[in-house]
């Protein structure tokens, strides 16, 4: 049993498509994420669940009941704003409470239920409070439970952290992923921000252009991207272009514009020689040492600068076809042999290169 | 569908109370004046259409003087509100310290809500014969007997040009506070002379400001009654009194309405030109506030 | 260093002293004006004759206070029944006005737009006169085709109240609007989300959002009609307002202290609400944050 189905859903703004034949399952209790780039249709997408625009053409059901003729009142998928939209004009108690007037509750039964949620998300004593006495954390968690007090089939969540500032956003990926797991409810969450999505999903789906380039696992998102749109949105890589040589075994061997060869796992990509290919690798798929195997790419250079960032750190080197590729180093380990002007060999596997043809420039 | 339905239904009960408005009380009765101005008199209850109304202004030479008298003077009383009003609003905007500038931008404000009426009683109060100033001048010694300072052309441009003021530095001062100091260090720092920077820069970009207050204070001045008729006595010769006569004290409704046109398509010409020769709109120029 | 500040010491000093006798001008009229109120004479002029209240408060002659003069307490009477109406009329219809221009899209909108903001550059004199015209119009021609006498279209309260209205929705439209356009619409839809109908969602969220604008429109409008003089004058019939009363006295008895007293009243007043309605339109900051 899915609790929201969508099934070839479109919306058109004119001669505009916003969002072009989309499909999706989450089934129950599901963290699923859409990320996208700005102006992908995710947000399109989402108001469409939550009956603010009307499909063009398609179905959307909740709970294996399609929603498409009910208006957004009626409709049991809550919504977190970006902006949280929290009622400024009434204070903590009141905004949580306003769904369950609206549906007629008793008081004792708004008065149980609202201290009930309260207590939930760890904020017991704010009822009284007004909403501009609370932080951002706060603000955010109150929304959330002003939308699961209605118990709904689906949270739909709009990019809400995109307001906070960088080290609370951090802390509220982890607090929303703990919230979901409490209330134990279908998460729809919409971001530009692959961290945020790869970090709390258990699903995520990659729009482009108003359609669906993959939906996945993180891990899958990451390791085995299937277009090179997911190759590159998703995480860090290092990027070439390239004419195909040869193919063989789901292996292409790729000749760089620099001049460089390099082999790549071409899996379900339909390549064949003479076409032109993108090629993405890891930074942390990369490491410093001269081995060479017969299932590794290799590549000399120098080490061109350092750039520390903690365990993130990284390496520019400067290859000897003058192009500069990032490797990921331990930047924690104080004894990293590592320096600017060192030379450098580099190796990494086949199976972690992946290829893609390359679009029309 | 439904919703349709409910929001063409919602849209249609918005548009009712404003088109009511707008036919009823404004385009109508606007047209109404147009109607009767083009109406001649031809025996008791009858009437023929006609320019007959018109000619008889053109023909009367006290009418077209006093258009044209109301229409200088107006002129005259907008540029020295600006004149007055410009520095006001950039030490306002500008110079003062953040506190006084609240401060005193509520001082401006307040006697801008005080009825002309009051206002133009308190400078008869002052200037009259037996007035505060007149008095003040006797008791120095500076003259001998009681003077009149009421019903003359000085007075009604001094009267006047305190009425509108105000109108002229609201806008000011709100243009003037969206002005970046940057922007002055930037041509002080190319070199400009104060002169320069406050001609090349200053004045540009509080045009949208001067033009607004142009407006507002040049319609508000041509459209005016209380303040000459109360400063400049009975011989102000001011065209809304011109109407107001035709109207109510002589009960000749072609006439009146004629001249009412007459105005309105005067200071509406003069507007068009202001906006014209400037570049600005009316709807974002007036409306801002 | 303040760069917009001016350099030079002489000049500044100019500056200054011109901005005094700037605020002087400003002042110096209501000054007069309301000074006189007290002055315990039977004319508004000098010699000062002695502090007194008499000119509010006294019910013998010759010194009838303000208070006690039957036609000034009918004016004020009537200005304030005009202008509750005309305003509670103004702040309804701009309303919807703001509604329209600020939500929906029509045809002709910016051409509408337009004719929304002109009765404020129209004289005052002339919309007067154009409602005069054009009630007479209808009340004759019903006269003519019926038989019947419409006196509510000839000069009167009506027609202040109509003439008036014609000039203050366009004020209290903008008013509204401005504060309309600040709305931000996902609480409507946050609100929708969480259940509510339609109608609940506008008594709940978007009109409580408003209301300080609602409150401040309407005391504009009560202010501006309460001192309107000119568009009253042409359509005035036996039930004067206060300016008009206050007027004719004026014209035809002549300046008494009663009008300083008048004068000083409406100043008071007038100032009181206009305060109150800029205080309500300013945006409130956080009562948290001051401290």
């Amino acid at each position: 049993m899915y609790d929201l189905q969508c099934e070839n859903l479109t919306k058109r703004f004119g001669a505009f498509t916003a969002v072009d034949g989309v499909s999706l399952e989450i089934p129950g209790g599901s963290f699923f994420s859409i990320l996208g780039p700005s102006g992908c249709g995710k947000t399109t997408l989402m108001r469409m669940i939550a009956g603010f625009e009307d499909p063009s053409s398609g179905d959307i059901k909740i709970k294996g009941r399609s929603v498409l003729g009910s208006p957004p009142n009626k409709r049991n998928v809550k919504m977190v704003f970006q902006h949280l939209a929290l009622f400024p004009m009434m204070n903590v108690g009141e905004n949580i409470a306003y769904g369950l007037r609206c549906r007629g509750a008793s008081k004792a039964d708004i008065t149980r239920k609202v201290g009930a949620v309260l207590e939930r998300i760890g904020l017991p004593d704010v009822a009284q409070k007004q909403i501009h006495q609370l932080s951002g954390g706060q603000k955010q968690r109150i929304a959330i439970a002003r939308c699961m007090v209605l118990e709904p089939d689906v949270l739909l969540l709009d990019e809400p952290l995109g307001a906070l500032d960088l080290k609370l956003r951090e802390r509220m990926k982890i607090e929303l992923k703990l919230l979901q797991h409490q209330f134990d409810t279908t998460f729809l969450y919409i971001t530009h921000d692959q961290s945020e999505a790869l970090v709390m999903s258990d699903h995520v789906a990659v729009m482009n252009a108003g359609k669906f380039e993959q939906i996945g696992t993180p891990q899958e998102l990451y390791h085995n991207p299937r277009t090179a749109f997911v190759a590159g949105f998703v995480g860090d890589s290092n990027r070439w272009h390239g004419k195909v040589n040869r193919i063989s075994n789901g292996e292409a061997e790729i000749v760089t514009s620099g001049g460089d060869t390099i082999v790549a796992n071409c899996g379900a990509s339909a390549l064949s020689p003479g076409d032109s290919a993108e090629i993405f690798v890891r930074p942390d798929c990369i490491a410093f040492g001269g081995v060479r195997r017969e299932t590794q790419n290799t590549l000399t250079g120098t080490v061109d600068s350092l750039l520390f960032n903690g365990a993130n750190s990284r390496a520019l080197v400067r290859i000897d076809s003058r192009e500069l590729i990032e490797v990921a180093i331990n930047g924690v380990d104080r004894s990293s042999p590592i320096k600017p002007g060192d030379p450098a060999h580099l190796n990494w596997a086949f199976a972690d290169t992946q290829c893609f043809p390359a679009k029309e420039r | 569908m439904l919703q349709k339905d409910a929001q063409r239904l919602s849209l249609l009960l918005l548009l009712t109370p404003f088109l009511l408005w707008i036919l009823l009380l404004v385009v109508l009765p606007q047209l109404g004046i147009v109607g009767i101005s083009l109406r001649e008199k031809v025996g008791p209850r009858q009437f023929t259409f006609g320019l007959a109304n018109y000619l008889a202004f053109v023909q009367e030479p006290i009418y077209w003087n006093t258009l044209l008298r109301t229409a200088v003077m107006s002129i005259l009383v907008t540029f020295l509100a600006l004149l007055v009003g410009f520095p006001v609003a950039y030490y306002i905007a500008k110079i003062a310290p953040y506190r006084s500038q609240t401060a005193l931008f509520l001082l401006c404000l307040v006697p801008l809500w005080v009825s002309d009426l009051v206002r133009a009683f308190g400078w008869i109060v002052l200037l009259r014969e037996t007035g505060l100033i007149s008095g003040a001048l006797q008791a120095i010694g500076i003259i001998k007997g009681p003077i009149e300072l009421l019903y003359n052309d000085a007075t009604v441009v001094v009267g006047l040009v305190y009425t509108v003021v105000l109108f002229m530095i609201v806008p000011l001062v709100s243009t003037l506070n969206g002005m970046d100091n940057s922007l002055l260090e930037a041509g002080h720092n190319l070199g400009g002379s104060r002169i320069t920077v406050f001609r090349r820069i200053v004045v540009p970009y509080a045009m949208p400001g001067i033009v607004a207050g142009c407006i507002i204070v040049f319609m508000m001045t041509a459209g005016s009654y209380l303040t000459p008729i109360l400063l400049g006595g009975k011989n102000s010769m001011w065209f809304t009194e011109q109407i107001y006569d035709q109207f109510i004290t002589r009960y000749n409704w072609e006439s009146g309405a004629t001249f009412g046109v007459l105005l309105l398509a005067f200071t509406s010409f003069v507007v068009w030109l202001g906006l014209r020769l400037t570049g600005q709109k009316l709807a974002t120029t007036v409306a801002k506030d | 260093m303040n760069v917009a500040a001016l350099q030079s010491r002489a000049f500044r000093l100019i500056y200054k002293g011109y901005l005094v006798a700037f605020f002087a001008y400003l002042a110096a009229p209501l000054l007069a004006a309301g000074v006189f109120a007290f002055n315990d004479s039977q004319f508004p002029a000098l010699p000062w004759n002695g502090f007194t209240l008499d000119w509010f408060f006294s019910d013998t002659e010759p010194k009838i206070g303000m208070f006690h003069d039957r036609r000034l307490m009918r004016g004020l009477q009537t200005s304030l029944y005009v202008g509750i109406i005309v305003s509670a009329m103004a702040v309804a219809v701009g309303t919807c006005n703001a509604f329209l221009f600020e939500r929906r899209d029509f045809p002709f909108k910016s051409a509408l737009f337009v004719l929304l903001v002109i009765p404020l550059v129209i004289p005052g004199v002339i919309i007067g006169i154009s409602v005069l015209v054009f009630a007479s119009m209808i009340a004759n021609g019903v006269e003519q085709a019926l038989g019947q006498d419409w006196s509510i279209l000839r000069p009167g309260l009506t027609l202040v109240i109509l003439g008036q209205f014609s000039f203050l929705t366009t004020i209290t439209s903008l008013v509204i609007a401005a504060r309309l356009r600040k709305f931000d619409i996902s609480l409507e839809e946050a609100a929708l989300n969480l259940g509510a109908s339609r109608p609940r969602v506008l008594a709940t969220v978007t009109l409580p959002f408003l209301a300080p604008a609602l409150t401040a429109a309407f005391l504009v409008a009560f202010l501006v009609s309460f001192e309107n003089f000119n568009t009253t004058l042409m359509l005035v019939g036996s039930d004067a307002p206060l300016t008009i009363t206050m007027y004719d006295r004026m014209v035809k008895v002549g300046s008494t202290p009663v009008l300083n007293a008048v004068s000083l009243f409406l100043m008071v007043g007038s100032g009181i609400l206009a305060l109150l309605s800029v205080v309500l339109q300013r945006d409130k900051a956080p009562p948290g944050s001051a401290t």
